[in-house]
């Protein structure tokens, strides 16, 4: 076939038996697991699975990890049960996760992180007198690694600290490897998946297209991982010139996992869910390290320590504001009062906490602390660091100003929203006999497990990482470990169905229009006006992204109503929400490059609407300090202790929302404390 | 903060098809011009939406002629400031320059093997395709990790099973 234009891009197919979608640590251990059970395929039974990987960016530095992290934040270790993570998950997330998933990635994620030690992600360690060292300082003195025993500095309860800057870097090394260059493709963006020609309930391809080449790619697959992480700039942010790129999750993260999710028709849950983390001001620099290993606190104005100060707040929802830890939510719900309240700004108090340790520190100890806190944000947020040299902050004489972020959407860290997939069948999850309540679609599976772990309810589509949905707490290590559980699973299918040959329900070549369709808006009408921007017949995708984050903010509870709604805004959302879907149609494309923005607006709108709708549907308000219907401001643990899923209709563009049972697989009552008196 | 590319340092990547900094920034926001003709330096790359930055730092990282610096967020941050990075094969070096002149250096280790030696299954166990369907991953097949592929919980903390 001849090169492709940008008018005419060349259409390449290939079939495989397992496509992974994305390059983020979901996939890369997805591909690190998988790449071995199909040398155990080959040897035992003569079958070569034929395994593609597609990432929009570049492995090395693709996904939520790309710029490093300074924590891990999911490490059991031997102290702890996969029970109490259970637990620590779902009351973080206000009561309403799936156990058997939360449970399931407790058991396995330690794995994942001895082999990140193994691959040479430095951990910091503590040594026998309680010094700790950094990762590489600990193993040049002998310190034994996490698999043998190894002591982690903790800064919290899950949390364990790292030097990693070359986290990604390191764990994409080792997924690449196990591919094989000639299995991994990269800067192609996939938009849409594609169903089963003869099963409309299975998906049978995916497509998507070059970002530097006028290609378009058309795959079929057998089985889909799609790991494409959350969705950012769906609200408009507080930053709005350049600093609109300084989200707190990486500004890349478009919703594609959930949109093109809904559009095969897979079943989304707890979508109305999300996470508004307060972080340090405008830098979004992280506040784990400075509340758990400096110890730090968060006041108001005028130095008041409001989670002392308003700890009454949390007594108005039981149980889940009564644990020792109280939900991520409710937090913001304390300091969200202070500022409602006029009592702001609200501060990290960095000067107090660093007098306070120097006091039994040597200068020695305390250099190191200060070199501690600074590569705290130079591992993961190098932006804090530009605005505290910009606005000479010094963390021993001058505080921090903390601030809630607009809000995100995403299954990995403290969020639930995703996908409803099948999960495990050891841990007495409830099956299709113990029913479900009425408004379940017919078609839908009843019961946790539907055959093949993190199996969408679409045949052959599975999910890992920000996928999943009604879980959360998985972060780094736990994606890559849920890729890796979800690659078990995916040979299982492709081996059950090795016969089995997939039909695309659309013609490539229409699928190609399809995708191309914003560059044709802009090929046909671009010399109707003289100012390129400014088009009757096009919309450009930045306009676009405006449009949606206005509505979101104003209507849907962003930042610009202190996360407030209620049924008549979010009526009002719902209209202007479907003409900008309709509009979406129209946008343009002058190049590939904003192509890759088209689409990725395109996600970012049903993302939206995803959201929006589970927000109209759930009559309470289950995440205070995250959003807040004013026309029902109560949680409603009687009607709505249950998970809120829905399905979409591509041809009718209609959302239906429905109720599904909640069930315990864990005893919460073990988080609290026996009643005082 | 945006990052920005110094003209008296670019090359290009010395003409080759694509720059380093192409190849890895995340969000496909470096370009190389070649003919100068969006930004009047020919054959030098740029940051063609600098709003939509994260400052994750790929590109300035990865330019193999340091190239590469950011200019903090206009719309947030005071003039003046800078935070330069210099990555090496086992460690990252940091220079830190406040708005007021004060300056402060911090190294820290970046990984504890020499890049590109994982030996992703060196030593690892090949699974029995009949530990498909089992808990655990394949490192915890016979002869497989410490953990044995994962945790096993406490039996009587599962209320239903």
């Amino acid at each position: 076939m001849s090169q492709g234009t940008f008018d005419n891009p060349e259409i390449v197919q290939e079939e495989v038996d397992i496509l992974l979608i994305g390059g983020g640590m979901a996939c890369c251990g997805a591909a690190y697991e998988l790449m071995r059970w199909a040398e155990a395929v080959r040897a035992e039974t003569g079958v070569d699975l034929k395994i593609r990987l597609v990432d929009k960016a570049a492995m090395d530095r693709s996904g939520a990890v790309a710029q490093g992290l300074s924590a891990i934040n999911t490490y059991i270790g031997p102290e702890q049960d996969p029970a109490d993570y259970a637990r620590m998950v779902s009351n973080d997330l206000m009561g309403i996760t799936r156990d058997d998933l939360a449970y399931d990635l407790g058991r396995h994620v330690d794995d994942s992180v001895h082999l990140f030690e193994e691959w040479g992600l430095p951990i910091w360690k503590t040594d026998s007198e309680g010094v700790r060292h950094d990762g590489a300082e600990s193993q040049r003195e002998g310190l034994p690694a996490l698999k043998d025993g190894g002591k982690p500095v903790r800064s919290g309860k899950w949390q364990i600290m790292i030097n990693g800057e070359s986290y990604k870097w390191i764990v994409a090394e080792a997924a690449k490897k196990a591919l094989g260059r000639e299995r991994i493709q990269e800067r192609v963006f996939i938009v849409k998946l594609v169903n089963d020609k003869n099963d409309p309930s299975r998906i049978a391809g995916a497509v998507g297209f070059s970002v530097r080449e006028n290609k378009i790619y058309v795959y079929k697959a057998k089985a889909i991982l799609l790991a494409a992480g959350g969705c950012v700039n769906l609200f408009r942010p507080r930053s709005v010139g350049e600093g609109t790129g300084r989200a707190w999750y990486p500004v890349w993260n478009a919703g594609s996992t959930y949109a093109m999710a809904a559009e095969a028709g897979a079943e989304l849950t707890m979508m109305e869910n999300r996470f508004v983390p307060a972080r340090f001001k405008d830098g979004y620099g992280p506040v784990g390290a400075w509340f758990l290993l400096f110890k730090a606190k968060a006041v108001n104005a005028y130095g008041e320590d409001y989670m002392t100060k308003n700890k009454a707040l949390l007594d108005d929802y039981p149980p889940y504001g009564q644990a020792a830890v109280p939900a991520s939510c409710l937090r913001n719900h304390l300091m969200l009062k202070e500022m409602k309240e006029g009592r702001g700004p609200i501060y990290m108090d960095t000067v107090s906490a660093l007098a306070k340790l120097a006091e039994t520190l040597t200068p020695k100890e305390v250099k190191h602390l200060e070199a501690e806190a600074w590569e705290d944000f130079l591992d993961m947020c190098v932006g804090q660091c530009g605005i505290w040299v910009g606005e000479d902050v010094d963390p021993r004489e001058k505080n921090s100003e903390l601030m809630p972020t607009e809000p995100y959407l995403l299954g990995s860290h403290s969020g639930c929203c995703g996908i409803w997939v099948s999960g495990p069948e050891d841990l007495g999850a409830p099956t299709a006999a113990d029913g479900e309540y009425d408004g379940v679609p017919a078609h839908l599976p009843r019961g946790w497990n539907w055959g093949y772990r993190s199996m969408t309810t679409v045949k052959g589509l599975f999910t890992a990482g920000d996928g999943v949905g009604a879980s959360g707490h998985k972060f780094s290590s736990g994606s890559h470990a849920e890729g890796r559980i979800a690659a078990k699973a995916m040979v299982k299918f492709a081996l059950d169905h090795k016969d089995w040959k997939p039909e695309l329900d659309t013609a490539p070549e229409l699928l190609a229009e399809e995708i191309y369709k914003p560059v044709r808006n802009f090929l046909a009408h671009k010399d109707y006006t003289t100012a390129i921007d400014v088009n009757p017949h096009y919309i450009t995708p930045k306009m676009l992204q405006f449009r949606l984050q206005k509505i979101m903010d104003e209507y849907v509870a962003g930042v610009a109503t202190y996360y407030t709604t209620n049924e008549h805004m979010l009526k009002a959302a719902e209209y202007k929400l479907e003409l900008l879907k309709e509009d979406a149609q129209k946008m343009r494309a002058k190049d590939l490059h904003e192509l890759l923005r088209a689409w990725e607006n395109y996600h970012r709108i049903l993302t939206a609407e995803a959201h929006m709708k589970h927000i109209q549907f759930r009559e309470e308000s289950r995440y205070p300090g995250f959003y807040y219907r004013s026309d029902k401001n109560f949680i409603d643990e009687q009607n709505w202790k249950c998970f809120v899923n829905s399905v979409y209709d591509k041809k009718t563009r209609k959302w239906t929302c429905f109720k599904r049972r909640h069930v315990d697989l864990v005893d919460k009552s073990k988080l609290f404390k026996a009643a005082a008196h | 903060m945006p990052t920005f590319v110094r003209t008296d340092k670019c090359d290009g990547c010395k003409g080759q098809d694509k720059t380093a900094c192409m190849y890895i920034c995340p969000h496909d926001l470096m370009k190389l011009d070649k003919d100068g003709s969006e930004t009047g330096h020919a054959m030098k790359a740029y940051n063609q939406e600098p709003e939509q930055c994260w400052e994750c730092y790929s590109c300035v990282k990865i330019c193999p002629q340091n190239a590469i610096e950011a200019r903090h967020y206009a719309d947030i941050v005071p003039l003046g400031g800078s935070v330069q990075p210099l990555r090496g094969s086992d460690s990252i070096m940091w220079t830190i320059k406040f708005r007021n002149g004060t300056v402060k250096r911090f190294k820290f280790p970046i990984r504890t093997t020499v890049e590109g030696s994982i030996d992703p299954y060196g030593g690892k166990p090949v699974p029995k395709l009949a530990d498909l369907t089992k808990p655990g991953f394949f490192t915890g097949t016979e002869g497989g990790g410490a953990m044995g592929g994962f945790r096993a919980g406490r039996p009587d903390e599962l209320i239903r099973r």
